[in-house]
């Protein structure tokens, strides 16, 4: 009974599928494309949107790089990489600079990712409105009338009780002043790097079977009000302990020993970069 | 200037039913109902080609009893229903297209622009968790607002207007009692300044004090902005009060309308008079 | 970019995996997917009908890799489901013709064709027999043959099992049951087409034959017990063989390509007869329940749901069909559920400075 899988796991078929559907999301920015979204051999939840959308677009001379919460190395990472590689064969990297297909968790990298390179976002729950309605089918309606108002609301009332919004990660922005659209979990950190890209971002639901995308060169914003403007996590005063890095995004270590905050770059590969005397 | 020749709104023809009727009802003639329902196919008509005009500054009253078709009839003009047929035209609304053909975006601006709701029921009309803040931003946010102070200012005002206290306006109407939870659905409805309000049924089941309350600031709200109102109630003492002109509604047509007093006075219609003579 | 230093994650992993060969061989037994083929057919049953394909050998391969646990045989199956080329779709069954093995009435006492109880564990006594720790070959065989003597002894039947007359065509000719239109549009694969709201039936009974036994169990026993506005009687359980074929795309024949063992239902639902404007008559309407292999409970609470679905009504969550529909899914619900095992660091560091800028707010 042995069984050969195809390059990239997929048939041609489904890859021409998911491929159609991508294209469909380029076309309208910020649009959620329902897609036949396929069983992966990673769990649901686990980024199967963004894997079927890497399997779908890679090809052999492709160099990958795949990081979950700002690191190339942490378990889930190197899982969906060694799945990749081993129906593939491609090259890999942890260098941003040199990596052409990026498929990231919860983050977008530091450096600044350029016109040759696509990043793929994993997308646990890709309707910024969920939080609103709890309906998919009135939700699809609320975007198509561009009916924003239950978001902003949401907003505003948070500010009454709070007197700032108190969305954490995954704050929804406006894509080409049309829809609506969750960020995916990344830190509202890297929210402005969505803004006027020169990579073509794609984001990958598996589990709720939807694909979506920011084209190169579009207009993205964060929801805000004219009086309260969208505020990134603060770090200030803070800097990386190992390279000294400041204006990044940090993570807060606690010290065993002495029970103190620390802070380290979350992306690793550009904080080794720094260490080792890369530009 | 103010024209009081044109009327502001005018409704002809409202038609809804439910069902989809069949050859026997589809004429609508009362000999072919029992009341507004077909015995034949269970289509029930709940408004039978409703015409009427609203002037500016008025308050028109609508009466009759329950299942008379004046409820559907208010949520048809706000949107909440879609109409089987018939049109609605507003003066100061591309020059008097009828609403009911537009698309749901454009509605939904009609509502949140041109119209103020007061429901019966709170639950329909306001966000119980949200504050009471909060139910009043929603219409001016829906309206392209984008400036928390502005709102939060123009939601105090209208707050203040309706006797809700200051302390109390960031928290969610489910604390509040019915009285203070009607008056907040009529700041909301204030909030854009909308030239109509619609009432349906504000007073029902409240206490006959708060009852008092709601109409003397409804009449307020009236003398002071000048808003044109439908006023919808089995209550002839309510319309009494309030409005300046009735229509009397039975089994989904107008039956009767005129000037509230000549109503009152000098009912015409058997049902009209069966009504008055009860309320005396 | 000089040297980098390796960090657990990929080390780890394969520990990992190697720890779990570990586990599933430690004792030395090596578990034949034979003897799972052919002593686990309630499991192999679960797996098919959860995973949506019907393979006996591919799912005790499965259950193997997987030390038996159902989420994770399932999900081996759904992926590797996904790299199959689907190139047919079958020819419409007809059930009528299933070879039946087991069939049951709730409804009538005398059905035409008599109730046949097959192969159930419904009047077992569920007593652990702790004899089967020590059954033996040469008993089993023996056992067998004498088994097969009797069979072979007993009379034939003297009824055609694959043309059992239904309990439903005897109540439609009464006008019993509300007449359908018969609807023979083509039903639209959810596998390949995404659900949109509100669904059609074809697509609502795709989800439900395909979900986790327990969530569809347990939601229709909710419906049942009283989050629910019906009151079912099973009209006809049968459970037996069908022939699948695919049409001959030279001609107007067809292929038969093998048959498979299903479990059908049809329930039957009073309810207002919608021709009758009184609302005074009552008739009754099918909910249909099939999955793959013996799987009774789940292809009744299945029937359930789909009468519940069917209703226009959203009274209660059963009849909600965004929440059965998206909810009962394994793969879909063991996925996310374990998702949370993943890292969340950076959102949580995200979550933690808007708490922190809230009491500052406060503080000023």
């Amino acid at each position: 009974m042995g069984t050969k899988y195809n390059f990239a796991f997929f048939d041609e078929g489904s890859k021409r599928e998911i491929r159609r559907a991508t294209l469909k999301a380029v076309a309208i920015p910020g649009y959620q494309v329902p897609f036949a979204s396929r069983e992966m051999p990673i769990g649901r939840g686990w980024g199967t949107g963004g894997l079927q959308l890497t399997l779908s677009l890679i090809g052999e001379k492709e160099i990958l790089k795949v990081i979950d919460q700002g690191s190339d190395e942490s378990v889930n990472a190197v899982n969906i990489k060694k799945l990749i590689v081993s129906t593939t064969g491609v090259q890999t990297t942890i260098d941003t600079r040199k990596a052409t297909l990026i498929q990231s968790r919860h983050r977008i990298p530091e450096i600044p990712l350029n016109k040759e390179q696509i990043l793929v976002l994993q997308v646990p729950i890709p309707e910024p409105l969920r939080v609103v309605e709890a309906s998919e089918h009135k939700t699809k309606r609320l975007h198509s009338e561009s009916d924003y108002s239950g978001a902003w609301l949401m907003l505003f009332e948070q500010i009454m009780k709070y007197d700032s919004v108190t969305h954490g990660a995954d704050y929804p922005v406006i894509v080409k002043d049309r829809y609506v659209m969750s960020p995916s979990p990344i830190p509202r950190f890297d929210n402005p790097k969505l803004n006027n890209s020169e990579a073509l971002i794609l984001l990958g639901a598996g589990r709720e079977k939807k694909i979506y995308a920011v084209p190169p060169y579009t207009k993205v914003i964060s929801m805000a009000f004219e009086d309260y403007p969208f505020r990134v996590e603060s770090f200030s005063g803070q800097k990386c302990h190992l390279c000294g890095a400041q204006g990044v995004y940090l993570d807060e270590i606690i010290d065993e020993k002495t029970g103190e905050a620390y802070y380290q770059c979350n992306d690793t590969s550009n904080c080794l970069m720094r260490l080792n005397g890369g530009k | 200037m103010k024209d009081f020749q044109t009327p502001i709104l005018v409704v002809q023809k409202l038609r809804k039913q439910f069902g989809l009727g069949c050859d026997h009802c589809r004429d609508m003639k009362p000999e072919h109902l029992e009341k507004n329902y077909c015995p034949k196919c269970g289509t029930v008509y709940a408004c039978r080609d409703v015409s009427f005009e609203l002037y500016e500054g008025e308050i028109l009253g609508v009466v009759g009893e329950s299942g008379s078709g004046k409820s559907t009839m208010m949520q048809c003009l706000y949107f909440d229903q879609e109409v089987t047929a018939g049109t609605v035209s507003l003066r100061s609304y591309k020059n008097g297209k009828n609403m009911f053909a537009e698309s749901a975006q454009q509605k939904r601006y009609i509502r949140n622009n041109m119209f103020g709701m007061v429901y019966q029921n709170p639950i329909m009309g306001l966000n119980m968790s949200f504050s009471a803040i909060s139910n009043i931003a929603e219409k001016l946010i829906a309206a392209g607002n984008r400036n928390v102070a502005a709102m939060s200012n123009r939601g105090q005002d209208l707050l203040d207007e309706v006797n809700i206290p200051l302390f109390r306006i960031k928290e969610p109407p489910k604390n509040f009692s019915g009285g203070m939870q009607q008056r907040v659905q009529i700041a909301k409805a204030l909030s854009n300044n909308p030239p109509i309000l619609l009432l349906d049924e504000v007073t029902t089941g409240l206490d006959l004090s708060v009852q008092a309350n709601v109409l003397d600031l409804i009449k307020k709200i009236q003398r002071e902005l000048n808003i044109s109102m439908i006023v919808v109630s089995h209550d002839l003492a309510v319309v009494r009060m309030l409005a300046d002109r009735t229509v009397v509604m039975l089994n989904g047509n107008i039956i009767e309308s005129g000037l509230t007093d000549q109503i009152l006075e000098d009912p015409q219609h058997p049902y009209t008079q069966e009504l008055v003579y009860s309320l005396l | 970019m000089g040297y980098v230093a390796v960090k657990g994650g990929s080390e780890a992993i394969a520990e990992s995996i190697q720890r779990l060969k570990y586990e599933r061989i430690k004792n030395g037994t090596v578990l034949d997917t034979r003897d799972i083929e052919s002593g686990m057919r309630g499991l192999i049953d679960t797996v098919m009908s959860e995973s949506s394909l019907y393979d006996r050998q591919v799912a005790s391969v499965a259950i193997k890799q997987a030390e038996g646990s159902i989420e994770e045989a399932v999900f081996l199956m759904r992926a590797y489901r996904s790299t199959l080329p689907r190139k047919y779709y079958s020819n419409v069954i007809d059930t009528k013709n299933m070879f039946v093995e087991r069939r049951i009435s709730a409804s009538f006492k005398d059905i035409p064709g008599g109730q046949i109880l097959g192969t159930t564990y419904d009047y077992t006594h569920r007593l652990i027999d702790f004899d089967l720790s020590k059954e033996n070959p040469t008993e089993v065989e023996k056992w067998l043959d004498s088994y097969r003597k009797t069979s072979e002894l007993e009379e034939p039947a003297d009824i055609d099992l694959c043309n059992l007359p239904r309990v439903t065509d005897m109540l439609r000719k009464e006008e019993i049951i509300a007449q359908a239109i018969e609807d023979n549009t083509p039903p639209i694969d959810v596998t390949k087409k995404n659900m949109e709201f509100p669904t059609k039936r074809s697509e609502r009974l795709q989800v439900l034959t395909r979900g986790q036994t327990g969530a569809v169990i347990a939601l229709g026993y909710a419906s049942l017990r009283g989050f629910g506005d019906l009151h079912p009687t099973v009209g006809e359980l049968r459970v037996g063989y069908v022939d699948i074929c695919i049409a001959n795309p030279m001609g107007d024949d067809e292929f038969y390509i093998g048959n498979i063992q299903i479990t059908e239902v049809e329930s039957y639902i009073s309810s207002p007869d919608k021709n009758n404007a009184d609302g005074n008559k009552l008739n009754l309407t099918i909910g249909y329940g099939v999955c793959y292999g013996q799987n009774e409970s789940k292809a009744i609470a299945m029937s359930i749901l789909d009468t519940d679905l069917e209703t226009q009504e959203k009274k209660f969550p059963t009849q909600d069909e965004e929440f059965v529909l998206y909810h009962i899914d394994s793969v879909e619900a063991t996925g996310f559920i374990s998702h949370l095992k993943l890292p969340h660091y950076v959102t949580f560091k995200s979550k933690l400075d808007s708490i922190r800028r809230t009491r500052e707010a406060r503080e000023k």
